[in-house]
């Protein structure tokens, strides 16, 4: 067989021919579109993963954060707990102050009555005795009115006597 | 072990076999037969300028024919063009607008009324040829593969559309093979920046010489990429895309391989050997691209035909299952064959591809040294 011979021109014209328009409608119509199109898909696929990736991380980041909402929370009700157990005590501290404050006063109030009261019990008594001694008296004037003399010596011995103390 | 036993039990059998046969038939016949298939096969291998599917011969002696004429496209001054019935498969002459055509062994000569073929001193026909542009069985094979293709590939292009970028169909199986020559043929070899512009021809060229060859194999039996016309055609394309995308590094590499390695006068003596290697280098890789394709499709196409021969020639209880059995053994590698000169023509045309868009980075380099 002659290889050169077998070559057949018609063949060869139209198997170029139809070669290159096979090519050229491919192109366009199937292989353009087709890359294009598994290209995205694959850029998609490809963005999918980079932001499953990142809203992994995300979440890692919020549980972090809530993790530490969680630790200030409690800080903050401990020291929330601290400071209501101090104001108590410091309420009860001022409460048994005051109470003492009050005492004392009625104390000392208690005491300047019980004075004036002591006063006047005095003077009652004063008056009383007065009276008493007056009460007396008359019932010894009344008695010994018969001798003056020794009357009035005694009533000036017995008021001697009675001076107020 | 094994293996030797079953290649001695073969080469007993092979013995055998041909000891029957010998003893069956006699030599003349045998011999007919045998030019008959050897006539068969050189047919078969050729272009032809209809689409028979079989013939056979009726008892009476007539050859009969089932298939469809093709058009004939003659230029000889003007342009001819006919039906390739009017051959009756070379047993008349064509007659059209008083010239007359002869179909000789597959080639188409102008003769005389009488139809005589003339013959030089080497036995070669000495009648004009003229320009021959039919649509021969082969450019049929060509058109259908051609409309296969684009049917199939438009419909896996349009699925992405319509099915929010999901293959769908029956175009989905070639999906993978497409990925498959983007991410492992053409990036590695062309590079992720230039290899789409090189992607259409890289696809069209392995899809139509994969079909083609399956077609081949096919009872059609069209042996399309085993005419060495076909194949110097799709070389040519590589080779046209290959120097017309040059980049100047590529050109730089063929005319200046040494680069700044050493001074101007000391490159001219190595220059005189380099360069004609380097140029003859760039017609060289096409030209093996042509080879490899017609040399491999057309061996498959002659070993298959001769096994199946065989069959004919053996036509004993022994020898014909057996060259069935190699018939189908080889039809099998046939397969695979089909698709690893496909996939190595477009590696290859790739690679050719990867050599005309190379680009260095001078400055890089510059610094690296």
């Amino acid at each position: 067989m002659n290889l050169l011979e077998d070559f057949s021109i018609g063949l060869f014209f139209w198997q170029t021919l139809l070669f290159v328009f096979l090519l050229l409608l491919l192109k366009k119509y199937a292989w353009k579109p087709m890359l294009t199109a598994v290209n995205d898909r694959e850029e998609g696929i490809r963005n999918a993963l980079d932001s499953a990736e990142k809203a992994k991380l995300e979440m890692q980041n919020l549980q972090a954060d809530n993790q530490k909402l969680l630790k200030e929370a409690r800080a903050e009700r401990e020291s929330m707990l601290k400071e209501a157990r101090e104001i108590k005590n410091k309420m009860i501290e001022d409460a048994k102050d005051q109470a003492k404050e009050e005492a004392n006063k009625l104390v000392v109030q208690a005491q300047a009555s019980i004075q004036s009261e002591k006063k006047a019990a005095i003077a009652e008594l004063k008056s009383q005795v007065a009276n008493l001694s007056i009460e007396i008296a008359e019932k010894v004037v009344r008695e010994e009115l018969s001798n003056k003399d020794k009357q009035i010596k005694l009533v000036e011995s017995m008021l001697g006597e009675a001076t107020l103390n | 072990m094994q293996r030797k036993i079953t290649v001695k039990t073969i080469t007993l059998l092979l013995c055998l076999v041909s000891f029957v046969s010998f003893g069956k038939n006699d030599d003349a016949a045998k011999g007919d037969k045998k030019s008959e298939i050897k006539e068969y096969i050189q047919h078969h291998l050729k272009d032809s300028y209809d689409f028979s599917l079989f013939s056979y011969t009726t008892d009476s002696g007539e050859h009969k024919y089932i298939g469809a004429p093709l058009p004939v496209i003659l230029w000889d001054n003007g342009l001819k063009v006919f039906s390739s019935s009017n051959f009756h498969h070379g047993e008349t002459l064509a007659e059209v607008d008083g010239d007359y055509y002869k179909l000789y062994h597959s080639k188409i000569y102008k003769t005389d009324a009488q139809g005589t073929i003339n013959y030089d001193e080497d036995h070669h026909p000495t009648n004009v040829k003229p320009l021959d542009f039919s649509i021969t069985k082969s450019v049929v094979m060509i058109i259908i593969t051609g409309l296969l293709m684009f049917f199939l590939f438009r419909g896996l292009a349009k699925s992405y559309a319509t099915n929010g970028g999901i293959a769908k169909g029956f175009g989905r199986f070639f999906e993978p093979i497409v990925l498959y020559i983007r991410d492992d043929i053409a990036i590695p070899n062309i590079g992720e920046k230039k290899y789409m512009k090189y992607m259409p021809f890289l696809l069209t060229v392995f899809f139509f010489i994969w079909f083609l060859n399956i077609f081949g194999l096919t009872p059609l039996g069209v042996n399309v990429t085993g005419n060495i016309a076909v194949t110097a055609s799709l070389a040519i394309l590589t080779f046209l895309l290959t120097n017309l995308t040059g980049t100047s590094d590529y050109w730089k590499h063929i005319f200046d391989p040494l680069g700044d390695s050493m001074p101007w006068y000391a490159k001219i003596p190595l220059y005189i050997i380099l360069i004609p290697i380097e140029v003859l280098g760039i017609f060289i890789k096409p030209f093996s691209l042509l080879i490899r394709l017609y040399a491999n499709m057309q061996a498959g196409h002659i070993v298959l035909m001769s096994l199946i021969g065989l069959m004919f020639i053996f036509k004993s209880w022994l020898g014909s299952p057996l060259s069935f059995g190699l018939a189908f053994a080889i039809s099998l590698i046939e397969i695979l064959v089909a698709l690893l000169q496909a996939y190595i023509f477009t590696m290859l045309s790739a690679l050719y591809f990867g050599f005309a868009a190379e680009e260095h980075d001078h400055s890089e380099e510059a610094h690296s040294h």
